[in-house]
């Protein structure tokens, strides 16, 4: 049976997420589970020389669709042109990360092709040609094993859950025909903050909730920034209005799974435990002695968050050195 | 303006969810049931639609018959009218079968607007909405903030990391909520009351012209549900003063955790 893995990489003006890498070094563990090749598809415009960098992640191929009118992710075009390469090269397995776009496209291919999605995956494993994906429910309270009837298997897999692996292959770059197709969406413009660190690929979460008692998260902006890491926020602070929409850890927002999260001054309720529980390595700062993160936590600081959040910032300053 | 909500009913956040002796489902006897957070927002927003516009507000969701008290809640916060698709053969099916069942209702039905809510909170598989879409042969924008329509066309800043898109699409469409979007109403003591009045079919898969072969089979099988591994935790940190417990936490986080 002959048999491939495509990994679909996503990038933004040119420049590849973070969740690329992963999906392809979690593609390079099962083609090789699977004694096969993994082709890795690149859509977008003027991406031929990047793309090439593609191949320190152990690509065998890097198939480029380098149009103009790829330039931005629309579902309909990259679906269009990923069911293209599909119907080609014929992979068992096609990986990509459960972004924004990946999961966009992931739902809509898998229409496309009646194929079967895991969305979310957290842990992949290849068993006697069998590949089985792990992926959390109902908010993470419950974690499920994953077979797939019918192929390709389409594996979203949620950022920051597969380890980059660098493994040296070919990777020679192949430029392939973009048919986009007919299409409905137009592009009309996009607005991004490029300067802020993304929750979801950050490897440091910061939140704040009721604690904060205001919109002044310059405590926290700070024991952030010394990781390069990212800040968030309850859904209690959203509501206040202290934060974006854009910064809420939840099950109403954004799932992250750093290596590290700090929650300061949050009580810990369901609705936010779904948004952080597959962190690595948690810390709870509270005031509240009694408040239920402390359970849900490694690590638990009773006190004001105003006075050991600047004295922990201080203390990781000296351990790092700056 | 013809708008159809796609509405599922879930356990509410706050349940406890347990998983069966047989480790491949859900134990969901002591659970509260609600609107799916993310459909509640997509209630509102067709409700807000049809103020601007004019049209109806259908209410469309596969489930128990139970999952009537979750239409009727949409039936009360304004919606028009609902339909249940409650079949044996329609329950434990995943996001592509649900989506094909959903997909057959709809072809027969008049629309302009179709909105859903990006994921369920259940199954989380972010899915359904875009899969009808395909299989309606329309648009989708996913991971709507905010929509606008005029001249039969619907422009939406789509929610993506580090920011948003703004992306248009002629309508008919589909688009899937995100939190943001509107602050859902509550239901009003007299829309309760005209709930009741209001048009709910329940229909079987034979009763919209499918069967078990039209759905296809189940691709993701679940071969097995458990609880993710406890947090040894809940270590606290000992300390007289704040400074010593600051030292302590950043101590255990660079020796023991080894993340700092």
């Amino acid at each position: 049976m002959s048999c491939g893995v495509l990994a679909i990489a996503e990038q933004v003006n040119g420049v590849f997420r973070k969740v690329t890498y992963e999906a392809l070094s979690e593609g390079r563990r099962i083609a090789d589970g699977l004694g096969c090749v993994l082709s890795v598809a690149v859509l977008g415009s003027g991406i031929k020389s990047n793309s090439e960098l593609l191949g320190k992640y152990g690509a065998d191929r890097i198939l480029v669709a380098d149009d103009a009118v790829l330039e931005e992710y629309m579902t309909d075009a990259y679906t269009n042109v990923v069911a293209g390469i599909v119907a080609k090269e014929k992979p068992c397995v096609i990986i990509l990360g459960a972004s924004s776009r990946g999961r966009d496209l992931a739902a809509r291919l898998s229409a496309r092709l009646d194929s079967p999605l895991a969305m979310d995956c957290v842990a992949v494993r290849v068993e006697a040609g069998n590949v089985v994906v792990t992926r959390p429910m109902y908010g993470g309270k419950i974690l499920a094993e994953i077979m797939f009837e019918g192929e390709p298997r389409i594996i979203a897999v949620r950022p920051n859950s597969m380890m980059i692996a660098e493994s040296q292959k070919a990777g020679e770059v192949e430029v392939i025909a973009a048919d986009k197709g007919s299409t409905d969406l137009k592009f009309i413009e996009k607005k991004l903050d490029t300067g802020k660190v993304e929750l979801t690929e950050a490897d440091v979460v910061v939140s704040g909730g009721r604690g904060m008692g205001g919109s002044d998260y310059s405590v926290i902006e700070k024991l952030a920034g010394i990781f390069g890491g990212a800040v968030g926020a309850s859904r209690s602070a959203v509501d206040e209005g202290w934060r974006p929409h854009s910064d809420q850890v939840g099950q109403t927002g954004k799932v992250v799974s750093p290596n590290l999260y700090i929650a300061c001054g949050i009580s810990g309720a369901i609705q936010h435990l779904a948004g952080m529980s597959s962190s690595k390595v948690i810390v709870a700062i509270n005031k509240d002695p009694e408040a239920p993160i402390f359970a849900k936590a490694d690590y638990g600081v009773a006190g004001d968050l105003f006075e050991v959040v600047p004295l922990i910032t201080e203390e990781i300053k000296k351990v790092k050195g700056i | 303006m013809e708008i159809i909500v796609l509405l599922k009913q879930v356990p509410s956040t706050e349940s406890f969810v347990g998983i069966s002796e047989n480790g491949l489902s859900v134990k969901t006897d002591d659970v509260k049931w609600v609107i799916n957070p993310y459909d509640e927002f997509a209630v509102e927003e067709a409700l807000r639609v049809k103020e601007a516009h004019g049209g109806s507000v259908t209410i469309l969701s596969t489930g128990t018959e139970k999952a009537v008290e979750a239409i009727r809640t949409a039936l009360a916060m304004g919606a028009d009218k609902g339909i249940l698709i409650n079949d044996p053969a329609a329950c434990n099916c995943d996001g592509l079968q649900t989506a094909k069942i959903l997909a057959a209702v709809i072809k027969n039905m008049p629309f302009d607007l179709i909105i859903a809510g990006q994921r369920a909170v259940d199954g989380d598989n972010y899915m359904v909405g875009s899969a009808v879409a395909e299989f309606l042969n329309i648009p989708a924008v996913t991971m709507v903030m905010k929509e606008a329509i005029a001249d039969g066309r619907i422009t939406c800043n789509r929610t993506v990391e580090g920011g948003m898109v703004v992306v248009e699409a002629p309508l008919p469409a589909l688009i899937t909520t995100q939190r943001g979007l509107n602050e859902p109403r509550y239901a009003s003591l007299p829309g309760i009351m005209k709930a009741k009045k209001k048009p709910l079919e329940i229909k079987s898969l034979k009763d919209i012209g499918l069967d078990v072969a039209g759905i296809g089979a189940t691709k993701t099988k679940i071969i097995s549900l458990k609880y993710p591994p406890e947090r040894k935790g809940g270590k606290m940190i000992a300390g007289e003063t704040a400074a010593d417990k600051a030292k302590a936490l950043v101590k255990a986080l660079h020796e023991e955790a080894k993340v700092v």
